[in-house]
């Protein structure tokens, strides 16, 4: 479903040029979740915004099922981790859901009426008429998560959703995803640096070095479902992949 | 987690000697703020009155000769004279034509070289340079161009005002936050809706604080204008009273202004915390 | 990057000027009404040699000078008390609010009948005009300080005074700064303003008023791009003294455009 091939992005040029993806390969299948691991300023995000078809690569390319990225994909929808900024303060909750919808042709009715399921989803029914700004943290990414739900994209990237949250909103938020994504059988890219979130949500992790990024390694999750926050990570399977992908980003930082 | 972790909204009303408390708080805060006045209007009449000059009359007798002039008329018209409203009427209808046009004029261009770096390389140096000359310095040309009048009146006030509203609308629309504009694109908001739901209420405060600026410039050059080739409006008021010697009048005029300029300031600061809340609220829980 | 700005800044203008011309010269615009572009730049290059000209740009430039150095003498001394005075500063507030909307210009035929010399006239109106924007930001300046380091000084046995000599006034100079220029282009603004209505011998107002009496619309706009130069000058100087006298500061005023 999600193609990349040799990826390759550089800032600038010259002696002070910063070669943030070194040739990246990378496949998701239709309905997978795979999560992509990294140190900060690994080049995660600029991976993203290449998927995302804000940045043109260097070199390299993308194709989403089978038709190649130039410019922005009609299908995709994107959560990022500051969701203060990514949520209009200006509009309310309900209008920010709908915003995007325009471009589905819908009518006022039918995306109101799509804004209030997709709150719904996310526990958050009956805030359609607040601002962002009224809601707490967690509750702000819940709607940029409604928000993408409603879009109905073929694709989903996350970027660091669950960095700015504390601890207990984060677990409740993780688990959110995943109950959404098995109900719409969603198919989801997600970035993050936390190695237990990475295990505890993906099908597959994908562990990125260091600038200019290349994929270290690739490992299957194999944990059962539905996953529980506390007995999933306490499997000896979780512990021990766990510090296999601890391993990989190791290894990586030794070499840096 | 639910909707109840929504912050904390003001209560319902707060029990009775809390709220008699805070009453009297505020009243004793706008006692410390406005005390110095009534004393310097005592200061100035007994000054006035001492010194016996033509040039200063007391406040007492300038505000007795407002009233009779412009306040004295029937209620229906809320006791204005035909005076008041054929000197007030024409400034303000100035004021606010001038005004309206360069926030069109003003606001337009300014998206435009806003979000078109080329444009804005393109203009900026004109700009620059129209922005440097006087607005009075133009009243001589305007004034071959459209011989005196409201013409000349309006075209000073929009040369004179445009500036602040231009400036800051470019600036504005130039620094729409990276993620606002990423959002929009990456969920296919654009064209006209891109406009008006994402760049235009991103760059407002600044622009407001623009048009905020360039209505007070607009008393002035509303002023100025009609000081130099005017038969009405406030500013020959001014010019008239000297000629004639009515200096309690002269005062009054002059008064009028400053409470003018404070009441748009005013009214235009209460309109911008209505319009613009969400900007307040979301900087204050952020 | 700035090499191609600078090629499209002089295209604009560039091309601002022959489309002027064009206008002129194919008769859309009536030269009678508005002269032609080549015409007015001609009458601006001749300008400084007029020396009628010039000692009117003096004048001009004498009453704009005068005028900001006695706002500024005035001003700062007084923004310092207000502004280390709470109370002084709550109470004044009103009476600033007030005072400051009140257009210089509109003082100018009273002050005309008190003060006989209009030089005395039109500085005075300058002085009024460009004093409020030295007051405020002197006052926000001082408001602005870290406390954090106000303390620190005290704690360690330094009086108000030399707590105001240390912390204070470095930290509220680039804002006092930032109100005299924004008092600088106000300054020039009343200056013209003022000659124009307060009339007198001399002063590029003055100059205009005369070129207007002759319909010599050539001759207006010639001294309206220098006006114009001129504010930009000052202005482009002024940021200059700023930025090289307080680099460690971005400051942000009141009041600014």
């Amino acid at each position: 479903m999600l193609d990349v091939v040799n990826l390759t992005h550089t800032y600038g040029q010259g002696p002070t040029a910063h070669h943030a993806l070194g040739g990246i390969d990378l496949k998701v299948s239709e309905g997978e979740l795979v999560c992509v691991v990294g140190p900060s300023g690994c080049g995660k995000s600029t991976l993203l915004r290449s998927i995302a078809g804000l940045i043109q690569p260097t070199e390299g390319h993308i194709r989403i099922r089978d038709t190649a990225v130039t410019g922005i994909p009609g299908d995709l929808a994107v959560v990022f981790q500051d969701y203060s900024r990514s949520l209009f303060p200006w509009l309310t909750v309900g209008d920010n859901i709908a915003l995007p919808l325009r471009r589905r042709g819908m009518d006022r009715q039918a995306r109101h009426r799509a804004a209030a399921e997709a709150l719904q989803e996310v526990g958050l029914d009956g805030a359609a008429a607040k601002y962002p700004w009224e809601l707490s943290g967690g509750m702000q990414q819940r709607v940029a998560i409604a928000r993408a739900l409603a879009y109905r994209p073929a694709l989903l990237l996350m970027d660091e959703p669950f960095g700015s949250v504390d601890a207990q909103t984060r677990e409740d938020l993780e688990d959110l995803l995943l109950k959404v994504r098995e109900h719409h059988r969603m198919t989801v890219l997600l970035i993050t640096h936390d190695i237990d979130e990475s295990v505890y949500l993906g099908d597959r992790v994908v562990v990125l070095t260091s600038a200019p990024a290349r994929v270290a390694g690739e490992l299957p999750v194999r944990l059962p479902s539905p996953r529980d926050q506390i007995a999933t990570r306490e499997l000896p399977a979780f512990v021990h992949l766990r510090a296999e992908v601890g391993r990989l980003v190791r290894a990586k930082d030794r070499r840096g | 987690m639910s909707l109840t972790e929504a912050p904390a909204r003001p209560g319902p009303a707060a029990p009775a000697p809390r709220r008699l408390r805070r009453a009297r708080g505020t009243l004793w805060a706008l006692a410390a703020r406005v005390w110095l006045v009534p004393i310097a209007l005592v200061a100035w009449e007994i000054a006035t009155r001492r010194a016996d000059t033509v040039y200063f009359p007391p406040p007492s007798q300038i505000a007795a000769r407002m009233h009779e002039v412009w306040l004295s008329g029937p209620v229906s018209r809320l006791f204005l004279t035909d005076e008041a409203l054929g000197t007030f009427g024409p400034s303000l209808g100035r004021l606010f034509g001038g005004w309206l046009l360069a926030c069109v004029l003003g606001i337009t261009l300014g998206i435009a070289a806003g979000r078109s770096r080329t444009l804005a390389d393109y203009i900026d140096p004109i700009i620059e340079f129209c922005r440097a000359i006087p607005p009075s310095a133009l009243i001589p040309l305007f004034i071959v161009l459209f011989k005196t009048g409201t013409q000349m009146q309006v075209a000073t006030i929009v040369y004179g005002v445009i500036w602040p509203i231009l400036i800051n609308t470019i600036d504005g629309a130039r620094y729409v936050d990276r993620l606002h504009t990423d959002t929009a694109q990456v969920f296919g908001v654009r064209g006209a809706q891109r406009l008006l739901r994402v760049v235009l209420p991103s760059a407002a405060p600044k622009i407001f604080a623009g048009l905020r600026l360039s209505l007070s410039l607009a008393v002035v050059l509303m002023v100025v204008s009609e000081l130099v080739g005017s038969s009405d409006g406030v500013g020959y008021q001014l010019i008239y009273t000297q000629q004639t010697f009515d200096m309690s009048a002269m005062w009054g005029a002059i008064v009028v202004l400053g409470i003018l300029g404070y009441l748009l300031n005013s009214s235009f600061l209460l309109a911008e915390r209505h319009i613009l809340s969400w900007h307040r609220r979301a900087r204050q829980t952020t | 990057m700035i090499g191609r700005r600078v090629a499209r800044g002089a295209t604009g203008v560039a091309g601002l000027v022959v489309a002027a011309e064009i206008a002129g010269a194919s008769g859309l615009l009536d030269p009678a009404v508005l002269p032609r572009m080549s015409t007015i730049l001609l009458e601006a290059v001749r300008l400084p040699a007029d020396p009628e000209f010039t000692a009117d740009l003096v004048a001009t430039l004498r009453v704009w000078a005068m005028g900001l150095l006695i706002a500024v003498l005035g001003a700062v001394p007084l923004g310092l008390v207000l502004g280390n005075l709470r109370r002084a500063e709550t109470a004044a507030r009103p009476l600033v609010e007030f005072l400051r909307p009140i257009p210089s210009i509109a003082l100018i035929p009273l002050v005309t009948l008190l003060v006989p010399s209009t030089e005395a006239v039109k500085i005075i109106a300058v002085v009024y005009a460009a004093s409020w924007p030295v007051l405020i930001n002197t006052m926000y300046g001082l408001k602005d300080v870290d406390p954090v380091a106000r303390e620190t000084l005290r704690s360690f046995g330094f009086g108000r005074l030399a707590v105001l000599r240390r912390v204070s006034l470095p930290s509220a100079a680039p804002f006092v700064m930032t109100g005299v220029r924004l008092a600088s282009s106000i300054a020039f603004v009343v200056t013209v303003s003022t000659e124009l209505l307060a009339g007198g011998v001399s002063g590029i107002g003055v100059y205009m008023i005369r070129a207007g009496s002759g319909l010599r619309t050539d001759l207006i706009i010639a001294c309206v791009l220098w006006t114009g130069a001129l504010g930009l000058v000052a202005n482009v100087l002024l940021v200059r003294l700023q930025r090289q006298a307080f680099r460690w500061h971005a400051v942000k005023a009141v009041g600014e455009p």
